[in-house]
């Protein structure tokens, strides 16, 4: 059990909350012209991460909203929420990328 | 098609009212727990910083749909409007009251260029009332929020989970004698187990039905 801070609602306990996997996998705009391949990639392929992983939750016993969150897959620290539509603050994409190149 | 049809609150087979205590004195209770049945529950989902939202509602009910998560809007037994998210609020009536709110919600939202959403909820939860000295005490037992009065008081609200119900809870006015008082509203199937859930929860403390 660890804590997440809706950016509606406030802190809460994970139990109110539910996993919706990895985050930014935008869909393909023209599915059509996608090879069986690619769209089982796009469809089922997920990074298996150990450590700052992004991903999206939804707090369903409160407001219902979506939101994503940086967590560490190893920890369960979780180390930024930001809104959908949104792109991870810069020092989790430096925590990524730093992590890519060592 | 049937037009009217006899109203049955979720918790109306435990003959609450048989239970009832008349006498005022709660003196040695811990807990008084009680049901209020039938009250108005109206969904509206629109835009807070679009004024011809917010002024729809102002007209319709008489109050504005609180911007601040996690707090209610006007007085205890009075209409009250309830957030539920960032674009998602709960008028709250008076069982009377509900199909004159939602006749006039409907009326002032449906203007043309008004993006909004009215939507009747009143028969999918009850209410459930917990007061008395040990209230937060039961309640604390099956709920993970700190409900302590500087952090949960008067017009405080939350969508959390008592007992592994989904509730939307408020906490009204204290009560005369200053002892917080919680509105807890679940879903009608769910009503049975968490009214059971608190009584079973508040032995303890010494229970009245109000």
């Amino acid at each position: 059990m660890f804590l997440i801070n809706c950016p509606f609602c406030g802190e809460r306990e994970e139990k109110e909350f539910s996993y919706g996997h990895e985050a930014h996998i935008a869909r393909p705009e023209n599915p059509e012209n996608l090879s069986d391949a690619e769209w089982a990639d796009y469809l089922f392929m997920r990074k298996n991460t150990k450590g700052v992983h992004l991903e999206r939750w939804v707090h369903t016993a409160g407001c219902r909203r979506w939101f994503n969150m940086a967590r560490n897959t190893h920890t369960n620290e979780v180390l930024a929420v930001y809104l959908m539509g949104e792109q991870p603050p810069k020092e989790i994409r430096d925590m990524i990328d730093g992590k890519k190149k060592s | 098609m049937v037009d009217t049809y006899r109203l049955r609150s979720p918790l109306a087979h435990l003959h609450l009212d048989a239970r009832a205590h008349e006498e005022a004195d709660i003196s040695g209770t811990g807990v008084v727990m009680k049901e209020i049945p039938y009250r108005g529950l109206i969904n509206i989902r629109g835009d807070a910083a679009d004024s011809a939202f917010v002024d729809a509602v102002q007209k319709a009910v008489k109050l504005s749909p609180p911007v601040d998560a996690n707090t209610v809007a006007g007085k205890a037994n009075t209409t009250r409007i309830m957030w539920l998210g960032p674009d998602e609020w709960l008028v709250i009536t008076s069982p009377q009251g509900a199909d004159r709110a939602m006749k006039a919600l409907w009326k002032n939202l449906k203007t043309d260029g008004l993006h909004a959403a009215v939507t009747d909820s009143t028969q999918a939860r009850t209410c459930i009332e917990i007061s008395g000295p040990r209230a937060r005490e039961v309640l604390q037992k099956g709920c993970s929020l700190d409900l302590h009065p500087s952090v949960f008081g008067p017009g405080q609200s939350a969508q959390t989970i008592v007992s592994k119900v989904a509730v939307m809870m408020t906490q009204t006015a204290a009560a005369r004698n200053g002892d917080p008082t919680y509105e807890l509203y679940p879903l009608r199937s769910f009503a049975t187990y968490l009214w059971t859930w608190l009584e079973d929860a508040s032995q303890e403390y010494g229970l009245k039905v109000g």
